[in-house]
Order: structure tokens, then C-alpha cells, then sequence
């Protein structure tokens, strides 16, 4: 009860707040438009925000609030980077990509510095990390920091598994294994969905119907049920030889994603093909094929280029959840999602010791951490093609 | 003066592109006197709608008032307070967009979206308003003034649509409304009955209004004086006629002079030539609705042959016809004299080569990904065969052609373009064909006038030089009397009346096609009274039309 009756107090202040703080403004600046014309909610914005600022300094002095002035130290981190990445672009490289950092958001220069550095960590693993992925050493389960005190190894900066693994080595060859096969994935969902998708919209028809048809099929079962049930099938079929699997893996999943591709290409093809200039081409005598690189393709590449980096994350995602579900890649090698469930119990320790509970968070946070990033990428990529300006 | 209702001082309005305030006008002085109406004529692009939002105080996303003074009755509307200028707004001043079907909401019944102006600004109680609401539906001589009201948008006909809007603005009794381009979507017949409701409203309750168009002979009809805009600047302004006998610019007379093009009628050919293309007793169905009847006509070498008639009278169909994209249930097509197989997919690459058309929307029209020189070199390589330097020369070549000097042009895109040089690469595309006949749907439709007169010239020297054949749709009249040798009149499908122009702009006519003629607005401010009075009041427009069927 008391608490509803903070609740009620904090919101109650907050509005008179707002009240009072527009009627400041005015008296302040002599009633200028701004503050003359500011609607009461935004008024109540301002001081909501302040409010918020005033709490988040609060907590920072609070002992127990570890992991809130890592999350900020976090942001700051990747904020300051983002803008030195930004400055960077606008001064180097050619006067297409100078103008291109010139207007891009913050969040899109932190989305691109991320994804360039998992992509040059995913290529250069091999030499990037200090062991091998399979190597295991005497210290186990060996905290992260790397300082003897609180129960680090300088030598193993990140710490060591339960079976003694460097924790370093396998996120990089992580980013490698998970990343990598991801993108295969996404880039073959991408060729089916996007050719029968395209067939579709441009000789429609009974074509159209049939592909149409399999696709609801397809979409009708859970996806991620789909393919564990699939995957328990491809386990049996590929026996012991464990490279097989990670190919029936790829192939399952390019599959399952694919029918979303083909809905999209579709459904934008079926816009174009519509257009003037394609019945000039039909007319011309054109063939299927010019009809479909030359004349669909170049006008779809915009929502395609944003459906796959959003495709590529939640084949991201399908891959760590198989894998966490222990059906995906198959251990020795290293992957995100099998780490996660490996290391998971650590989260229970939380209260006590923060560095322990941070050994899954690793991993999660690196699958986080690429997903937010991508869709960053992707949500300027929309803004840019949509033509929206400001 | 104490019947000044507004003035506009020394108005500058700017907009953002590129991150940069581009001045759209450069300081417009304007004053309406009460029950005055004001014609505000331009091309596109010089500023016509931008003036008439500022005249309300508003303007779009992206664009400010960055200096003069907008007075409305004593209330500077740049500086008002927000909640000042609600109060004026919808009670006081009121809009009619261009398109009524894109202003209305789907979801509504139109009574109730004309009552809650009325409502809301406290005006009339709802019950009040709608009986108000039908009054003005009789008044603008909307068909049941007492039902249609409680009909959808998407239930009545555009021009009805945007009567009913007209009635929206009223129901507060505005003061001042401003028209934007309220007919430009409506076919001519229609457009009639619109301009008549307008004009009869107007007066009755004396509004003051500003009409925006880029048609003089409307603008002539309606205004009581006239403001000619040129990219931001005014060029003069004057009472309408005036204007109509002495413009004093140039760039008005220029204007003015647009309807006079006209080029010599050619002799007609030989009875037993063979015509390049000849359509006959062509029918068609989408479906099964049948949309053609038995339609036949025949194109001469080096001839126009323009067909007219309202939206939904088939002349596209036919076209499509012709093309093979709707292979006709019955009839034949012949070129040069023998059949042409009616479905595009089966006629030979010679034989689609010699038929090319030239749409109405360029911006549809031409792939937006694609250079200027490869949309022309495309044809030229596929039909011609010319790859590498010969490509690009036969493509210069072409742009010489079409009035473009290709070392400008040749690797732009068409967003880059502007309606009329897109509309030129159109028209250099059919020309890279090296067709005998190009269907011209509409091509000058979307354009300005003096940009569509350029298009006009530049088709008939073509024709003139390559010795071409058109089949040229239109539903503009001014367009026929230019360009036309023959006339076929179309209506729900079925060829009216044909021969050659001469005949068909002198009586006696088919009634549809006298309907059709006596409808385009001419430049004489007299010409709707006139109009009005000889066809009687009732008997405009649709009901006219509805007569001619019985």
C-alpha cells in the first residue's frame, strides 16, 4: 500500500513540477513561442527526465549497485567510442563514405564500429586469440579480472570454465563459430526465399499459389519447435560425424527463415512488377531473368538489405538457442550458446560475488551486444531508404 | 479600408533540403477584400500551395515563415498563440484540398466528419449541423442531399466527393476559404458541376476565398482577380479581365499563348492506302465484365489519331488492347495489313518493336535505379543489336534527339530529372525502337502547361521527321485541337463518333460528344454563365449524361 502512495506522491510532484517549470520558462524568457506554445506533457517530460538523472546519480553512490555503474560505464564506453569512430569516418576514406558518416545517427556509427570489429575477431580468431579453443588448463572455474586477489589469473584475463577452458579464447573463436555459421545460414535463406519470392510476384498465378501455399505450411508450426524436432531427426542421420550436423544445422535453419524471405520478396516484387516500366520491359520481349536482376532487384535491394540484417539476428539467436538446448554446434567447438547454459548456474551468485555471475553474462552480453548493433545498422538503413529526412 | 478580411506583407518562406533553409518565396504582398475572390496561378513549383497554408498561418514539415506578416481580421497569424489560431481555424478559415478522396477519412461517414467542425468549435449542436449539412448538399446540388451523407468516401464520385468537402468547409460559414487545385483530378465534365457549385456558394453567402490552380481557363471562371507566381516572386497581378486582355509580362503572355499551338492539319490519305495500324470490331472483358464493344478505327502512316472520352470510357483498354497485355475476346489487329497475334507473348521481336508506347506517369515509367542511358541504350541494344561505343553514340544520339544534351544527361537517374525531361527520356526510349507507331496514354496530362506544350512540339516534329503514327489518349480537348489529324470519341467502351478533327470540332455532333466539347473551360470569364444558362441549371454534368442514356 505504501508503496502505491509513494507512487502517487513522486507522479504528483512530478506534475506540479512540470507546471512549474513551464511557468518559469515563461515568465523567464518573456513568453517566447516555445515556452508559450509547449504542450503540458512535454513540460512534464523535461522535469520527468531531470527527475531521472537526479535518481541515476542517487544509485551510482550505492555500494550494492555494481552492475548499474557497469551498465553505465558500458554505455559511456561505447558512446565515446561511437563518436571518435564517427569523427574518424568523416575525415578518412572517400567523399562518398566522408558524407555518408556526415549524416549518420550515433547509434548506426556504434552499430557499424561493432559489427567491424566481431567481423575482423570472427576472421583473424586463429591469430586474435591467446590459446586454442579446446585447451584445457589445471585452474578451473577461475573468476574473471584477472587479479589474484579476487580470485583471478593474470593469464587468463577473462577466467577458465568449469572443465578449465580460457574463457577469452572461446569468445573469440565464438564469434567465429556462431557469427560465421549464422551468416551462411542467413545468406542461403536468403537466395531461396528471394529467387522463389521474386518467381512468385513476377509470373504469379498458379506458381504464386502453389509456393505461397508451401510457405503457410511451413510457417504454420512454431519455428523453433520445427527445428529442434528437425534437429533430433538430422542427430540420428548424422551419427557420430559431428561436421555433418553443423551442415544439416545450417541447412534446417536457411529453410525454416526462408519462408519469411520469401513473404517479403514477394510482397515487394508484387509492388515493382506492377510499375510501368516492367510492362515496357514485358513488352519489349525481356526474358524472366532480365525481368528479375535487371528491373525487381535493383529496386528491392533496400528492404531486402534491412530484412537481412534483422534475419541474420534471429538466425543468430535460433543457433544459440539450439545450441544452449544442446542440438546446435556440437562441443569441442566453442560457441555463445553453449556457453550461456554451461556457465549458467554462476547467475545464482549474483549477490554475493558480481565477477562470478559475470562469467555467462559474457556470453550473453556479446550475443546482445551484436543484436542491438545490427539493428541499429539496419534501423538507419529503413530510415535512409524510406527518404525520411531530420 | 475596413473590408480588408487579410494581408499579406512582404511574406519569405523558406524550406530544408540538404541541411541548408532554401528560400521557396521571396517576399509576396497580398490583400483579400471581404467576399473577394482571388485566383493564385502558377506553374508547379512556384509556390501557389505554399501561399495559400501560409494565408492560415500554417506551414508544411520542414518549411517556416521566416519573415512579413500574415493579418487575418486583426490577428497576425505568424505570431498568434497556438490555441488563437485553433479557434480560427475550421471556424473562420477554412481548406478543400486537391484530392477529396486523399483529405476525407476512409473510416467515417461523411456527415459525421462535416459535423465535427461545427461541434467542436461550438458553432452548432450535432443535430443542428447535419440538418445544416444537408441544406448545403442541396445547395451544391448533390444528388439526395438528405442520405448521402451518411454514405462512406469511397461510396460516391470523386466530384461528388469534393462538393461535399466544399459543403465541410462551409459548415462553419467561414470567412475565408482556400481552394487548392479543388478540379485538377476531375475529368472535365465533372469538373463543370464542381466549378458551378463552387462559384454559386461562394456568392451566396459572400466568402471570401483564395483559388489555387494552374488551369487559366478555370481560374478565369472563378476570380474576381488574378495573381500570377513564378518560382517565389510575383509577376503581376489584376483584376481577371484585365489580365485576360492585356497581360503585362512576358512570362504571363506566355502563359496565355500555351492554348494557341496548334499545327496544319495533314492531307488526308488515299482511300485505299493501308493504314499502319488498324483495330477491328475489337471487344474485350476484364473478367467477365465486358469493358470494349466492338471498336474499330484505323492509323495512317504519319498521322494522329487522338482518342477521347472520360476516365473508364475504355481508351486505356484499347490501348492495352493494341500492346497484347489484354488480348481482346474478338477481333483483330493488323500492322502494315497482316494480324498481329493478340497476345503480346506471342508476337515476334520485329513485331513488338514496331508498336512502343509512352506512359502517362514518367515517374512510373522509368526505372528509378537505372541511368538515362542505359533506361534509352536497353531497346537499342536489344533490338539493334549495338553493344560499346556504337550504344552510346546511337543513345547521344537519341538525347540530341529529344532536346537533352547527352554529356549532361546520359549518366544521370530520373529522380534527377525534372516531369517534363523525364517525360522527354520516355519518349526517347520508344524512339530507340525505331518504331512505326507509339501510343501516347495521357503523356501530357501530369505536366504543366507550358512543359506539355514542349512535349507537344517535340512529338509533332518527330512525327514530321520519322514519319511516325500516333494513337494519342487524351481527355484533354486543348491537347486534340493541337494535335490531332482524327478523333475518335469513346464512351462505356464504345466508339461515339469518329473522323477527321475538322468535322468533329463542328456541329452537328454525337450529344456525348457535344457534352464533351462545350465542357472545356474556355478563356472567356463569361463562358461557364454562359454555359450554365444554355444547357439550364439542372442539366449540367451528370444529369446530363444521365439523360443521354435514357
Amino acid at each position: 500500500m505504501s508503496v502505491l502512495v509513494w507512487i502517487a506522491a513522486i507522479l504528483a510532484a512530478l506534475l506540479a513540477g512540470g507546471w512549474a517549470f513551464r511557468f518559469a520558462g515563461q515568465t523567464a524568457t518573456g513568453n517566447k513561442p516555445y515556452f508559450r506554445d509547449m504542450p503540458f506533457a512535454v513540460a512534464f517530460g523535461y522535469v520527468a527526465a531531470a527527475a531521472a538523472i537526479l535518481g541515476g546519480l542517487w544509485l551510482w553512490f550505492q555500494p550494492g549497485a555494481v552492475f548499474f555503474r557497469w551498465a553505465v560505464q558500458g554505455f559511456v564506453i561505447s558512446a565515446i567510442a561511437a563518436f571518435i569512430f564517427r569523427l574518424a569516418g568523416r575525415h578518412v576514406g572517400t567523399e562518398g563514405t566522408r558524407k555518408m558518416f556526415r549524416q549518420m545517427p550515433l547509434t548506426a556509427a556504434f552499430g557499424i564500429l561493432v559489427i567491424l570489429i566481431y567481423a575482423v575477431l570472427a576472421i583473424f580468431a586463429g591469430v586474435i586469440a591467446p590459446y586454442e579453443q579446446a585447451q584445457v588448463f589445471t585452474g578451473v572455474n577461475i573468476l574473471p579480472g584477472g587479479d589474484p586477489a579476487t580470485g583471478g589469473d593474470p593469464a587468463h584475463p577473462l577466467g577458465t570454465d568449469q572443465i578449465g577452458r580460457d574463457l577469452l579464447t572461446r569468445l573469440i573463436y565464438g564469434a567465429q563459430n556462431t557469427v560465421g555459421i549464422a551468416f551462411v545460414t542467413t545468406c542461403l535463406a536468403f537466395l531461396l526465399g528471394g529467387t522463389f519470392g521474386f518467381l512468385a510476384a513476377v509470373i504469379g498465378g498458379w506458381l504464386d499459389n502453389v509456393l505461397s501455399r508451401m510457405v503457410d505450411v511451413l510457417m504454420a508450426i512454431p519455428s523453433l519447435i520445427f527445428a529442434l524436432l528437425l534437429m533430433t531427426i538430422a542427430s540420428a542421420w548424422a551419427g557420430s560425424q559431428q561436421w555433418l550436423l553443423t551442415i544439416y544445422m545450417i541447412l534446417i535453419i536457411a529453410v525454416i527463415d526462408s519462408t519469411r524471405v520469401f513473404r517479403l520478396a514477394r510482397a515487394v516484387g508484387q509492388n515493382i512488377v506492377v510499375m510501368d516500366y516492367i510492362e515496357a520491359a514485358k513488352l519489349r520481349g525481356e526474358g524472366m531473368s532480365y525481368l528479375i536482376f535487371k528491373e525487381v532487384l535493383p529496386n528491392a535491394t533496400a528492404p531486402l538489405l534491412a530484412e537481412f540484417g534483422l534475419r541474420f539476428c534471429f538466425v543468430f539467436l535460433t543457433i544459440a538457442a539450439l545450441s544452449f538446448l544442446g542440438v546446435g554446434i556440437q562441443p569441442p567447438l566453442a560457441d555463445w550458446g553453449t556457453m550461456v547454459r554451461d556457465l549458467a548456474q554462476f547467475i545464482n551468485f549474483a549477490q554475493f560475488s558480481p565477477l562470478a555471475a559475470a562469467l555467462p553474462l559474457m556470453a550473453a552480453g556479446a550475443i546482445a551486444l551484436l543484436t542491438v548493433a545490427v539493428n541499429f545498422v539496419v534501423d538507419w538503413m529503413l530510415h535512409r531508404s524510406s527518404g525520411l529526412k531530420d | 479600408m475596413s473590408d480588408v478580411l487579410l494581408t499579406i506583407r512582404d511574406l519569405k518562406i523558406e524550406g530544408r533540403s540538404d541541411e541548408e533553409w532554401m528560400p521557396i518565396i521571396n517576399g509576396i504582398d497580398l490583400t483579400l477584400h471581404k467576399g473577394e475572390v482571388l485566383g493564385l496561378i502558377g506553374e508547379s513549383g512556384a509556390g501557389k500551395s505554399t501561399v495559400g497554408l501560409a494565408a492560415m498561418g500554417y506551414t508544411r514539415d520542414g518549411v517556416r515563415i521566416s519573415g512579413g506578416s500574415v493579418e487575418f481580421d486583426g490577428v497576425d497569424l505568424v505570431n498568434a498563440p497556438l490555441m488563437k489560431k485553433r479557434a480560427l481555424l475550421g471556424k473562420r478559415i477554412a481548406y478543400v484540398a486537391q484530392s477529396a478522396a486523399a483529405s476525407f477519412n476512409p473510416a467515417h461517414k461523411i456527415i459525421d466528419q462535416h459535423t465535427e467542425g461545427p461541434v467542436r468549435h461550438g458553432v452548432m449542436s450535432e443535430g443542428e449541423s447535419a440538418r445544416d449539412a444537408m441544406d448545403l448538399y442541396e445547395r451544391l446540388r448533390l444528388p439526395n442531399p438528405e442520405e448521402i451523407g451518411f454514405r462512406y468516401p469511397h461510396q460516391v464520385s470523386g466530384g461528388q466527393l469534393q462538393r461535399a468537402m466544399t459543403a465541410m468547409a462551409m459548415s462553419c460559414r467561414p470567412d475565408l476559404i482556400i481552394f487548392d487545385e479543388p478540379t485538377t483530378a476531375l475529368d472535365v465534365t465533372t469538373q463543370i458541376e464542381v466549378l458551378a457549385a463552387i462559384r454559386d456558394i461562394v456568392d451566396q453567402f459572400g466568402t471570401a476565398a483564395i483559388y489555387i490552380t494552374h488551369d487559366l481557363a478555370v481560374v478565369a471562371q472563378m476570380a474576381d482577380r488574378i495573381k500570377v507566381l513564378l518560382k517565389g516572386d510575383e509577376v503581376e497581378e489584376a483584376p481577371t479581365r484585365e489580365m485576360l486582355d492585356h497581360p503585362q509580362e512576358e512570362y504571363t503572355r506566355s502563359l496565355w499563348a500555351v492554348r494557341s499551338f496548334k499545327r496544319p492539319a495533314k492531307p488526308v490519305p488515299a482511300g485505299d492506302a493501308t493504314p499502319v495500324l488498324s483495330v477491328q470490331n475489337v471487344d474485350a472483358s476484364y473478367g467477365v465484365t465486358q469493358v470494349l464493344f466492338d471498336v474499330s478505327f484505323d492509323i495512317h502512316q504519319g498521322r494522329t489519331v487522338a482518342v477521347v472520352g472520360e476516365s473508364g470510357s475504355g481508351k486505356s483498354t484499347t490501348a492495352r488492347c493494341i500492346t497484347g497485355l489484354l488480348p481482346p475476346t474478338s477481333g483483330v489487329i493488323q500492322l502494315d495489313g497482316e494480324d498481329l497475334p493478340l497476345d503480346y507473348r506471342k508476337r515476334s521481336k520485329d513485331q513488338l518493336r514496331q508498336v512502343q508506347m509512352i506512359y502517362q506517369m514518367a515517374d512510373t515509367a522509368l526505372n528509378p535505379q537505372k541511368t538515362i542511358g542505359e533506361i534509352i541504350g536497353r531497346p537499342v541494344e536489344f533490338y539493334m543489336g549495338l553493344r560499346g561505343k556504337a550504344r552510346r553514340d546511337r543513345v547521344a544520339e537519341l538525347l540530341n534527339e529529344i532536346e537533352m544534351p547527352p554529356e549532361q544527361y546520359i549518366d544521370r537517374l530520373p529522380s534527377e530529372l525534372s516531369g517534363g525531361q523525364k517525360q522527354r527520356v520516355g519518349i526517347a526510349r520508344a524512339l530507340a525502337a525505331e518504331p512505326k507507331f507509339i501510343i501516347c496514354d495521357e503523356v501530357t496530362s501530369a505536366l504543366d502547361q507550358l512543359v506539355a506544350e514542349g512535349i507537344l512540339k517535340l512529338l509533332a516534329r518527330l512525327q514530321d521527321d520519322l514519319k511516325l503514327s500516333y494513337m494519342f489518349i487524351t481527355h484533354d480537348l486543348a491537347t486534340v485541337r493541337a494535335i490531332a489529324d482524327e478523333v475518335v470519341v469513346m464512351k462505356d467502351g464504345e466508339v461515339v463518333e469518329q473522323g477527321p478533327k475538322a468535322d468533329m470540332f463542328k456541329p452537328p455532333h454525337h450529344p456525348y460528344t457535344d457534352l464533351l466539347l462545350s465542357s472545356v473551360p474556355e478563356m472567356d470569364p463569361d463562358w461557364l454563365t454562359n454555359l450554365l444558362e444554355a444547357r439550364g441549371r439542372e442539366n449540367i454534368g451528370d444529369a446530363a449524361v444521365g439523360r443521354m442514356d435514357d
